[in-house]
């Protein structure tokens, strides 16, 4: 069977016709997924991925993804903050404003990316819309457009949420092109603005093209379809966004999904995330290393026991994060850090570590 | 041998001014102590410490003897705490618990971005305008969520505190962002934004009126008025106009004044420290960030390495601890399956595990600590000439004024 890929069959279709006919189809949409298969996001199919800034975002989307699309699905890759940080993770060049097939996951899966650009966004529905041709030319080159998507309030975040609500709902001979869509979206701190401006524009702007497109991709995310997912270190400052986060986003009405621990150290047994290593004394310590052959120097045993300390300290403070990550209530998925930093073998292996946790 | 340079030799590079990877090691002392130096601005990108060590720098010039400001933004909620910011007034608070025996004194504030915005509204129209101003959504979007107002009203306070003269240092911390060049190019952005020619041509119909607007714009921009208003809806494009125009008659010169504090920065008084992770992304942002300084001759004090890993068990390599590591846990095995009695008084199975977890833990260490080194290096070979100062990663967060101070011995 060959299949049209999805890149193939709509360039840019505007959110206000996917999305309006969307919102009737949420009740009846097919699932994503094979029969039997159980998973913590069966029916969602847009995953939207924030947290701090530096807490791994773009990485956890990018692994998101890939355990998504594991065994055959299809899944998309959004980028809204233009920073090409897809392409550097994938290792391609940089991602034009267009779907292209970024990886395969294990079982046949695919995963496309798609790198939007506001301005092309704009541009093109004005083009779809109003046939603007060369004035759209021009309105970019008087700043009209940069001008449009920076101040028009959240213009620029209607067309993006738009787009990728589009993506969602997008339909080929009646099946999804996509099986899921996962943005990696603005940190937590704009996030909950980030996805009600709609909400906002439609205030703002009461009649028009853009008031009813904006009212549209409301109503998808909100839907629970949609799902919000935070991604945070075991640290004060992450946690704490990660709490305000959640609060935010459930008193504006959005769906939240999951937290996703990022890069957490393992205990010194693996099986006890409480296990400090504080039991560790010179005595036992100089008495693992004589049965290893390593020369137990004085030097040696209290630098390693400092170290064992401050590991302990670490874990300390790791767990006390834990427990207030823990006292959300929502579901919790933890990825190790990876010594060697994340290449494209180490996404494979975060993307697996999220399907053994059941996210996909 | 990496990690015992960082331990032992650390104290020796020091007297001979160069620091352990290559290049001159920065001193904070100097810097902070020459009273010819008024303002210190902490760039770099997202998480890396600026704000703990714009707070650690201040602190210690505070107690070194200097009146001292430090402008925050976003510190961590203890880290405010602790320094008696209890709330968002955007005005100098004294910080409590600063020893002032030589003399200094240290205040501290959160940056408001909203609210220095309404004040300078407020300071420069009638109250009438004012008004018109403040309740208009697109000034209400503009001052708080257009990206690169944070920065440019953190650029605004700058100006601000410098102009006031009561300070004999300023100490600013830089908003979070995925780069540090954002500091630099947002207040440019927004106020050749607010001074472009859109601006002016959308202003124009709402100050003279219809006749005279035609005079100004041509066909072919009234076309794209009118494909604006197309697009936004013309309710909304009357919004921007009023907008517009309100600004425009109060204070046209808002890239002036961007450029005034731009030219502060440039100034003798300034010095420039970048801080970064010992990290690829963070160097590579923090080398662009020193072209950039260099480019537009702003004065560069040096690199703030921050959250560096160190160890003084270097003599045991990586690849010695983990495949000691590797031997402990098949003893383990062993002993458990009862192929090995375990010595009567020797280690026991748990024993071996616990260990055997040490020493992968400290192989882990070892192998962070050369690829941090390996990153420093490039930075160094390609910026030799920048005086670099590490700061280790602490066990804790640093959320009060003894982790300040331990911060501050590190940067000395
Ligand atoms: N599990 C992990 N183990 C090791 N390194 C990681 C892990 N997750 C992310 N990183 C690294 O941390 C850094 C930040 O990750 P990433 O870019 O995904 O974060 P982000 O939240 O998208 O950042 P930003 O806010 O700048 O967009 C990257 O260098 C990435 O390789
Ligand atoms: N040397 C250090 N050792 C241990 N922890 C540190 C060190 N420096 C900073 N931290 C911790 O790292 C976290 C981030 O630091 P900080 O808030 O100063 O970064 P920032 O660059 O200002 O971040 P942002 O870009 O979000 O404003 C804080 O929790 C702080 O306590
Ligand atoms: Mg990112
Ligand atoms: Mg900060």
């Amino acid at each position: 069977m060959t299949r049209v890929t999805p890149a193939d069959r709509a360039r840019f279709v505007p959110a206000e016709m996917v999305s309006l006919d969307c919102v009737s189809q949420a009740t009846q949409h097919d699932s994503p997924r094979a029969a039997g298969a159980d998973t913590d996001w069966e029916g969602v199919r847009l995953h939207v991925v924030s947290g701090k800034g530096g807490t791994g975002k773009t990485t956890v989307a990018a692994a998101l993804a890939l355990a998504l699309a594991h065994g055959g699905q299809r899944t998309l890759l959004v980028e809204v903050e233009g920073r090409q940080g897809l392409a550097q993770l994938f290792e391609t060049a940089e991602l034009p404003y267009e779907e292209r097939k970024i990886a395969v996951a294990p079982g046949g899966g695919e995963v496309y990316a798609l790198a939007i650009d506001p301005e092309e966004a704009l541009l093109d529905y004005l083009d779809m819309f109003y046939h603007l041709g060369r004035t759209g030319k021009g309105l970019k080159k008087l700043g009209a457009i940069d001008f449009a998507t920076t101040i028009a309030p959240g213009l620029r975040d209607v067309l993006l949420t738009g787009k990728a609500c589009e993506a969602v709902r997008r339909r080929v001979k009646g099946v999804w092109a996509y099986d899921a869509v996962v943005m990696d979206a603005p940190p937590t701190g704009r996030i909950s603005r980030f996805l009600n401006v709609n909400t906002e524009v439609a205030g703002l702007a009461k009649f028009g093209p853009i008031h009813s497109q904006a009212e549209a991709v409301m109503r998808v995310l909100r839907s629970p379809e949609t799902a919000v997912h935070l991604v945070t270190l075991l640290e004060e400052m992450p946690v704490q966004e990660t709490v305000d986060g959640v609060a935010e986003l459930t008193g504006t009405g959005l769906p939240v999904g999951g937290v996703v621990v990022n890069m957490a150290r393992p205990p010194l047994h693996a099986d006890d995330e409480t296990d400090t290593g504080r039991a560790l004394n010179a005595e036992l310590l100089e008495a693992g290393l004589r049965a290893a052959r390593v020369r137990p120097t004085k030097a040696l045993v209290a630098a390693l026991l400092k170290e064992a300390e401050e590991h302990a300290g670490r874990i300390v403070l790791e767990t006390q994060e834990r427990a207030t990550v823990r006292g959300l209530g929502l579901p919790m998925y933890e990825l190790p850090l990876l010594a060697d930093g994340v290449d494209l073998g180490g996404l494979y292996r975060l993307a697996d570590a999220l399907r053994e946790q059941g996210v996909a | 041998m990496t990690g015992v340079r960082r331990g032992a030799e650390r104290a020796a590079d020091r007297t001979t001014d160069r620091s352990p990877a290559g290049g001159p090691a920065l001193e904070v002392d100097p810097l902070i102590d020459d009273p010819d130096t008024r303002i210190v601005v902490c760039c770099g990108s997202g998480g890396v410490g600026k704000t703990t060590t714009a707070a650690a720098l201040a602190l210690r010039a505070a107690e070194r003897g200097r009146d001292v400001v430090v402008l925050t933004i976003d510190p961590a909620r203890r880290l405010a705490q602790s320094m008696g910011l209890t709330e968002l007034d955007n005005t100098p608070r004294k910080v409590p618990g600063v020893d002032r025996t030589k003399g200094g004194s240290l205040h501290a504030m959160m940056l408001d971005m909203k609210r220095t915005f309404d004040e300078i509204v407020e300071q420069h129209a009638d109250p009438e305008r004012a008004r018109q101003i403040l309740e208009n959504p697109f000034y209400q979007s503009l001052s708080s969520s257009f990206a690169g107002t944070q920065e440019y009203m953190a650029m605004e306070k700058l100006g601000q505190l410098h102009g006031g003269g009561s300070w004999d240092l300023i100490v600013v911390d830089t908003p979070p962002s995925r780069s540090a060049l954002d500091f630099l190019d947002a207040p440019q952005r927004l106020g050749s934004f607010l001074d472009g020619r859109l601006i002016r041509i959308l202003s124009a119909p709402a100050k003279v009126g219809g006749r005279g607007a035609l005079k100004f714009l041509s066909a072919g921009v009234g076309l794209m008025t009118g494909a604006l208003s197309k697009v936004v809806g013309t309710h909304l494009l009357k919004d921007i106009q009023t907008f517009v125009a309100a600004l425009d008659t109060t204070f046209g010169g808002f890239r002036k004044r961007a450029d005034a504090t731009y030219k502060l920065l440039q100034a003798n008084g300034t010095a420039f420290l970048v801080v970064a992770a010992p990290e690829k992304d963070a160097l590579r942002e923090a080398a662009y960030f020193v072209e950039r300084l260099d480019a537009e001759s702003m004065p560069l004090a040096g690199l703030v390495l921050n959250r560096v890993h160190e160890t003084r068990a270097a003599q045991l390599s990586a690849e010695r601890s983990a495949a000691a590591a590797e031997t402990l846990i098949e003893l383990a095995y062993d002993q458990e399956e009862g192929a090995d009695e375990p010595a009567e008084d020797g280690p026991s199975a748990e024993d071996l595990r616990l260990v055997a977890g040490l020493l992968t833990l400290h192989a882990e260490r070892l192998r962070m600590i050369g690829r941090e080194e390996r990153v420093r290096t490039r930075f160094t070979s390609i910026h030799p000439d920048v005086p670099v100062v590490e700061v280790p990663a602490l066990p804790g967060d640093v959320h009060d004024l003894e982790g300040l101070r331990a911060i501050g011995q590190h940067l000395a």
